[in-house]
């Protein structure tokens, strides 16, 4: 199966001089729910950002390498291009347009849809998914409460129609409970609507739950790329990511030591 | 008794009309602040170019008024997508305030370039209107002034809807609040910007054929330019509403103390009432009556 977006050892360079993705290659395939975890500062964001096109508003740039969508480069295209091609990024954050209403920033999201008729019963949908929205339609988006903006950010992302959704971490700041909601959310969403999904997220457990597939990035570079099932199996992972150690043995601070227990990837 | 009532009311209407085109040229003023964060000091000089045009092609072209009227709106509307591509996007990224200089430069050049082009004494449309004053309530009201105010309300509601309701005022609104987040959503910011210049230069020019036709047509229209600062900063500097709002308070104002405070003071006050509440409010209120209030959740 020829993946739909293929990112081929990308390096991304920030105001001329700093070096952030060291040559990093991702693929999403058709309908699938794709994940990347890592620490801060290894570079997921900006690799979302180089996909979507927004780097140059912050004074980065792919300089080497190319980003292909369903066979096409798109590294070298404005965001607005790259949006009507189907690609849509949610920021993280939750970045509401806080001074025009929900409706108001649903009605925005569709901004690349001509068709006026469509928007209306996209709306439908976006409220058939996130039923909380409906009563709040009216309200400022600044006032309504973070788990209702991260619905809010979702669904004006829906209204796009995209292929492809960049996810940039879904979870921040939101109570478990709520985050459970919004992830079964958008497993609906990729199971009724094939749409499919790059998932940045810190919550490695939550992310791995729900995606096929994973990479793990570190310092700008990917360090493993394999199937979830395989990934939740290596013990670095365990350990690092989702804090499984040895059940039932003891350990010793001696062993905790990091230059003891050493990486199984070089960085 | 009736007499003072009617003063009052007289005065009241005046700075109702005056106060409509002030909300006018605030509203194109503001466009331009929230969209690109940049002061325009050539504001006036949009009304002027306006005034300037629409007479020409009214009086040397003989074009019937309503015509050139519409003329003159398509020629605004690429002289605000020629400013902005040529002067302002090469500026993009630059500090704002070389940016706000270079708008200073263009108002001098474009009020120089419109007087070698059409001189310096004051000019008349041609009457377009009758010259029978209407009979309202006991008061006299021309009709021009009637036709002018009725023709602003007219557009600021239409631009009232446009930036609730249509797909591009919703974008712009978008990119006014942050530009990465317009980026995101597939908005062509380049686009938006020459929107905002292209529609501040259409009700700029509409203010100034308006007074152009009330008070005949020199290069005191660029004065407007100034005047719009008391209009905003009343208005609160980010707030449309606030830009049409300050621009009818600022009229009445003006109004007012001119009818109140000439016999006493000699005369004069017009001019100088609109700036004097302006150092009022940036002392008791700077960010205006609907100025940015900041969206904080608790």
């Amino acid at each position: 199966m020829t993946p739909i977006l293929s990112v081929n050892n990308i390096q991304v360079v920030y105001k001329d001089v700093i070096l952030v993705l060291k040559g990093m290659s991702i693929e999403v395939n058709e309908g699938k729910i794709i994940t990347i975890l890592g620490n801060n500062g290894a570079g997921k964001t900006t690799t979302l950002k180089a996909i979507s096109g927004i780097l140059k508003s912050e004074d980065g740039e792919v300089t080497d390498g190319s980003i292909e969508f369903y066979g096409e480069r798109i590294d070298k295209k404005y965001p607005e291009d790259i949006v009507r091609m189907g690609i849509f990024q949610v920021m993280e954050g939750r970045r509401v347009v806080e001074d025009m209403t929900v409706e108001e920033n649903l009605m925005a999201g569709a901004h690349t849809q001509r068709n006026r008729k469509n928007r209306k019963k996209d709306m439908e949908m976006v409220y058939h998914y996130f039923p909380r929205l409906i009563e709040r339609r009216k309200v400022m988006a600044g006032y309504v409460s973070g788990g209702e903006q991260q619905m809010l950010v979702m669904g004006r992302a829906l209204m796009s129609r995209p292929k492809l959704l960049l996810l940039d971490e879904p979870s921040m700041g939101l109570s478990p409970l709520l985050v459970a909601e919004i992830f079964n959310i958008i497993q609906t969403i990729n199971n009724e609507r094939g749409i499919s999904l790059l998932l940045v997220e810190q919550n490695a457990r939550l992310a791995l739950s729900i995606a096929s597939h994973g990479y793990v990035m570190e310092n700008g570079r990917i360090v493993l790329d394999d199937t979830v099932e395989k990934l939740m199996d290596n013990a670095d992972v365990k350990e690092f990511y989702l804090g499984l150690t040895e059940v039932g043995k003891k350990k010793s601070y001696r062993d905790v030591k990091h230059y003891k227990r050493r990486k199984r990837w070089l960085t | 008794m009736a007499e003072n009532i009617s003063f009052f009311f007289q005065l009241l209407l005046t700075g109702l009309v005056v106060g409509s085109i002030y909300a006018l040229v605030a509203l194109g003023f503001v466009l331009i602040y929230k969209s690109t964060s940049i002061l325009n000091f050539a504001q006036g000089e949009l009304l002027m170019f306006g005034a300037y045009v629409c007479l020409a092609l009214t009086v040397e072209l003989n074009i019937p008024f309503i015509w050139s009227f519409l003329l003159t709106l398509a020629f605004s509307f690429a002289l605000g997508v020629l400013l902005e591509r040529t002067i302002l996007r090469p500026m993009i990224g630059e500090s704002i305030i070389s940016v706000i200089m270079i708008t200073i430069a263009l108002s001098t050049v474009m009020r120089s370039l419109i007087q070698i082009a059409w001189g310096t004494e004051t000019k008349v449309f041609p009457p377009i209107f009758s010259e029978e004053p209407i009979h309202f309530l006991g008061l006299f009201i021309a009709q021009i002034h009637l036709y002018s105010l009725s023709f602003a309300l007219l557009c600021v509601a239409m631009f009232g809807l446009f930036f609730k309701f249509s797909s591009a005022g919703l974008a712009m609104r978008v990119t006014a609040f942050d530009q990465q987040i317009a980026h995101t959503m597939g908005i062509n910011i380049k686009r938006i910007f020459a929107l905002a210049w292209a529609i501040s230069a259409i009700v700029s020019s509409i203010g100034g054929i308006i007074l152009g036709n009330i008070n005949g047509i020199n290069n005191l229209l660029a004065h407007m330019g100034l005047k719009v600062f008391p209009c905003v900063i009343l208005g609160g500097l980010d707030s449309i509403i606030g830009a049409i709002v300050g621009g009818f308070l600022i009229g009445i104002l003006e109004n007012l103390a001119g009818g109140y405070l000439d016999p006493i003071l000699g005369g004069g006050v017009k001019d100088v009432a609109p700036y004097v509440f302006l150092i009022v409010m940036l002392m008791i209120k700077p960010y205006g009556l609907f100025g940015k209030v900041l969206i904080e959740r608790l």
